[in-house]
């Protein structure tokens, strides 16, 4: 490969080439101003890739400052690798999520392979054994070439290295709709678990301590990756398929075992893992983070490649690499544990205390810059928001009224709608139960890992429903948070905390960063009134394909504790003669519905309203009656109301039915996405018990063993179909749909 | 009774298969690390599933090449009971201790859900606490589990009743729904699905537990019950 040609610091300035590095005529005057003196072309690569969005935040630092972060179970908030809850018997669960949407748009293999890679290297950089992941995704609608080819592949990608790295696949949500077929999303959750005093920070502390480099070598892989993920994509991305990392999972999994080991050893200090902007921004941070300053030695770095120049090495994004801060003379220990796994520690540098950020290569310093001003003080911008007119129009429509004669017909091509159907054909593809402590793999409300020797259990989901976003993000933050809550609560879990994954368009547009904000402000409301602060989180902006945004798609994951194994719910209906309820009344609300995309194939007017105060109310009596040992099953209603819920409910191989009868308009009572709506059968038993906890639940039926689906309306059956066949509808919807021709 | 299980670089069913033997049966059990083990002094041997070498050339060919291998062989020689199971299967097949070898899945994609079992034979080592014929939950989770090996070898299998599991419904085209199979001397069983998954309710199956019960009371009959 060819060295670029590395331009004068006169160079950079008068032909602009920061511009190109993603850089504005005002940052580059601002890094002048910071240096004193022209910045040569290294330097002004590692700004570049520092203040870039995807390292710096400087456009959402604003609005993330609004989410409530602290409360009792919080160990860690956002700052580190990932975050941490207790969860009591001195062990924290830790978790985060993270995006990479950009890579695997162009080469999603790939891009998605790495995207599960790095955000379990920031689970396992705080010291945790990472112990689940789960993931969030979005693509087109299944009927082009290119949208099948990359579902496919990011499937393929998550797999193929979440199920060699061991960390068991245990959940996660996928949605399609037009807005995303030129933009993917694929955002990548990992669970982790940790006795609390073993928790790692990244920092570089203890002045002459020695930072040492583990893992892959660096290469040319991943230039620019972090200002890549910061703008637009265009038809010209696929030429930044060279842009995207690399994975090896089998590195990564030596990588893990060696630092679990690592973390015991006195000699270290800290660890932080090279994600986005590689060696820039891990040794960078933990400089800044520990107020000193770093010194590199790169002729010392591992390289794969011949004739490296100091701007390709620390602007790679080369995969399986961590940097450690060591105790001064205590090197040998952690070279020696490495050892075991044929892995290399190297030392690579040493903490000064300058403050200053120096590189030497060659002889030279080839780059000196204040640290802070690259990590913790890169600059924040205030962008201008805007109330977007469709938002204006959308409030304004009358209530939507779907037309529907045929239930069970309906019913039936709900379930066949791509984002409703059974995502066996890819769940299956990942190992879902490595580590022998899967209770609920993926097909659930939420995952349910079981915490091994201990009476307790750990339930996990991501959810997001884009649409109501679109339509109100303000109400539909509300609701994506509320969603992940109660998604944990049906299967028994008390909601903890969650992780935000922030997927947006272009901030410099003020319609969207005024969706920014309202999201935002409505998750914040939501997580505060259902007390599940955000302790990590990701932001990924410039979602556009061809001038067009995503939907706004703040994805949540959220971590919740099972008090006992006891109170582990399933989703499913268990037995015969069982009652079923709704909890919480239905109104006729269809925006942004499942039915509304089948019926007019788009998403308008006003997003299911939702109160906080009553979801919360349902979530604690629901919660409070699975303790007391009242609840045989619990779902949640989501898309496509209680007629899907109530399929799902069935689809579960027991040969079991259901007779249910509803109440008012039929349409609204089935198919209805209104908010802070549970499906739960009971033993009869337990009636006046479950009823004395639960007040807005409200009976409908019983569970029989007839394997049928019968809905009533009155004297009329709106409903009456054979639960085997439905079954198939909505197993076979996804695997049909990839076979059929584009 | 003290169990090995056999930690190879990228190994990560592993700890799975050490609860499995300590927690759930009570027995002993050490993890041992390829490099380092001394295989004397142990009654039964684990190779557990996972991505040895990650799986780079052929799955299980390069851990099939390290010096463990030899000792394996020795203990086998010995009659020490050796259980591999997915990963621990295929190495068994590529050093030879077993006959065939594994093709990717018929649909080329990784698999991982539970498959129900035949017990084709319950006069094993490893079985005789099931019934024959019985049929068993137990999970498969694998992108390489689909058995091959020429007609000879299959009427030899046949023949001294080597095939100890098979699928119920074939889901990797593994020849004569092969999941298990027990070497002619009784003593080595190589199978896909992982039984170390399936020890406790909780896990959604307990019907692996029965193969560890069965190890674990054949050797009591052997060196207990007889001494």
């Amino acid at each position: 490969m060819l060295q670029a040609p590395e331009l004068s610091p006169e160079q950079v300035e008068q032909d602009k080439v920061y511009q190109e590095m993603g850089l504005t005529d005002k940052e580059y005057d601002m890094i002048k101003n910071i240096m004193g003196r022209r910045p040569n072309f290294t330097e002004i690569g590692i700004f570049s890739v520092m203040w870039s969005e995807h390292c710096s935040y400087k456009t959402s630092k604003p609005l993330l400052s609004k989410f409530p972060t602290e409360g009792p179970q919080v160990v860690q908030g956002p700052g580190e690798g990932a975050g941490v809850v207790n969860i009591g018997d001195g062990q924290g669960v830790v978790f985060k999520v993270e995006s990479h949407n950009h890579p695997s748009a162009v080469e999603p293999y790939q891009g998605a392979a790495t995207g599960v890679g790095g955000i379990i290297r920031d689970v396992f950089s705080m010291g945790a054994r990472p112990i689940a992941s789960l993931n969030s995704l979005r693509f087109g609608n299944l009927n082009t070439g290119r949208v099948k080819y990359l579902f496919d592949e990011v499937v393929h990608g998550i797999a193929g290295y979440g199920n060699c790295v061991g960390v068991p696949t245990v959940g996660g949500e996928v949605q399609f709709d037009d807005c995303y077929e030129g933009n993917p999303l694929v955002n990548a959750m990992c669970v982790g678990l940790i006795d609390t005093k073993d928790i790692q920070k990244g920092i570089a502390a203890g002045l002459g301590n020695t930072i040492m480099y583990v893992g892959s070598k660096t290469g040319r892989d991943g230039i620019h990756g972090a200002t890549f993920a910061s703008e637009d994509l265009s038809e010209d991305s696929e030429s930044k398929r060279s842009n995207v990392q690399v994975g090896d999972p089998f590195m990564e999994k030596l990588l893990i075992e060696a630092c679990l080991e690592v973390i015991h050893s006195d000699a270290l200090v800290g660890i932080q893992d090279m994600g986005a902007a590689g060696l820039t921004s891990s040794a960078s941070e933990m400089a800044s983070k520990a107020g000193m300053g770093m010194e590199m030695n790169l002729d010392l770095i591992p390289q794969r490649e011949e004739n490296m120049t100091a701007y390709e090495m620390m602007l790679s994004e080369s995969q399986e690499r961590m940097l450690l801060c060591v105790k001064k003379g205590e090197e040998q220990e952690i070279v020696d544990i490495f050892k075991k796994y044929d892995l290399e520690a190297v030392a690579v540098g040493e903490v000064t205390g300058d403050k200053m950020f120096r590189l030497l290569h060659k002889g030279d310093v080839v780059a000196d810059i204040p640290v802070d001003n690259l990590a913790e003080d890169a600059p924040i911008f205030h962008k201008e928001s805007k109330v977007p007119h469709i938002y204006e129009e959308y409030q304004k429509m009358p209530a939507y009224k779907p037309d529907v004669t045929d239930h069970a017909e309906t019913l039936k091509q709900l379930l066949q709608q791509p984002t409703i159907a059974s995502k066996e054909y890819i769940y299956d593809q990942y190992d879902s139960m490595v580590q022998a402590n899967t209770v609920f793999s993926p097909g659930s409300d939420a995952a349910v890992v079981r915490v091994r020797g201990y009476d307790k259990a750990i339930a996990m989901t991501t959810d997001c429903n884009s649409r109501y976003i679109h339509l109100d993000p303000e109400v539909g933050g509300k609701i994506a948070v509320a969603e992940a809550a109660r998604n944990i609560v049906a299967s028994g879990a008390k909601p903890l905390a969650l992780t935000d994954g922030l997927n947006f368009g272009n901030p410099d547009k003020p319609e969207n960063f005024w969706q920014m904000e309202k999201s935002v402000e409505g998750m914040s409301a939501a997580s505060l009134r259902l007390n599940t602060p955000v302790i990590s989180g990701n932001v990924s902006l410039y979602n556009e394909s061809n001038g067009q945004a995503i939907f706004p798609t703040p994805v949540v994951g959220m971590v919740g504790l099972h008090q006992s194994l006891s109170d582990i719910t399933p989703s499913h209906f268990q037995h015969e003669g069982d009652l079923v309820y709704v909890i919480g009344e239905t109104k006729a609300e269809f925006g942004g519905s499942e039915l509304q995309n089948l019926l007019e194939g788009k998403y308008f007017g006003k997003a299911p309203a939702i109160d906080l105060d009553t979801e919360a109310k349902r979530q604690e009596q629901l919660l409070d009656a699975i303790q007391a040992g009242l609840v045989s099953s619990a779902h949640d209603l989501a898309e496509g109301g209680l007629g899907v819920a109530v399929a799902e409910c069935l689809f579960n191989g027991k040969g079991l039915g259901a007779e249910l009868q509803v109440e008012g308009d039929v349409t609204s009572a089935l198919f209805s996405e209104s908010q802070s709506r549970f499906l739960v059968s009971i033993p009869e038993g337990k009636r006046q018990a479950f009823e004395a906890k639960v007040e807005d639940a409200r009976l409908l039926g019983t569970v029989t063993s007839s394997n049928r689906l019968v809905v009533r309306n009155g004297d009329k059956e709106a409903i009456t179909e054979d639960v085997e066949s439905l079954q198939q509808l909505w197993k076979g919807a996804i695997p049909c749909l990839l076979k059929s021709k584009a | 009774m003290k169990f090995a299980v056999v930690v190879f670089p990228g190994s990560n069913c592993d700890r799975d298969m050490y609860y499995a033997a300590k927690d759930a049966l009570g027995e002993e059990a050490d993890l041992v690390w390829y490099q380092e083990a001394n295989l004397d002094g142990y009654d039964a041997i684990l190779i557990p599933g996972g991505f040895s070498y990650g799986d780079y050339l052929r799955s299980g060919a390069i851990a099939s090449t390290s010096d463990i291998v030899k000792q394996l062989r020795t203990q086998a020689e010995k009659g020490i009971p050796i259980l591999g199971v997915c990963n621990g299967f295929q190495i068994l097949l590529e050093s030879g201790l077993l006959p065939g070898a594994m093709l990717r899945n018929q649909n080329l994609k990784f698999m991982c859900h539970f498959e129900n079992l035949v017990v084709e034979n319950n006069d094993t080592l490893f079985t005789s606490k099931y019934q024959k014929g019985e049929v068993v939950s137990i999970p498969i989770a694998h992108h390489d589990g689909n058995y091959y090996c020429d007609e000879e070898t299959l009427a030899k299998l046949k023949e001294n009743n080597q095939i100890v599991f098979s699928y119920q419904n074939n889901p990797n085209g593994s020849v004569a729904d092969i999941a298990g199979i027990i070497n002619e001397q009784g003593n080595v069983l190589g199978m896909m699905p992982h039984p170390e998954r399936a020890v406790e309710a909780i896990l959604n199956s307990d019907d692996g537990f029965k193969l560890f019960q069965s190890m674990l009371e054949n050797w009591r009959e052997r060196y207990v019950a007889g001494a």
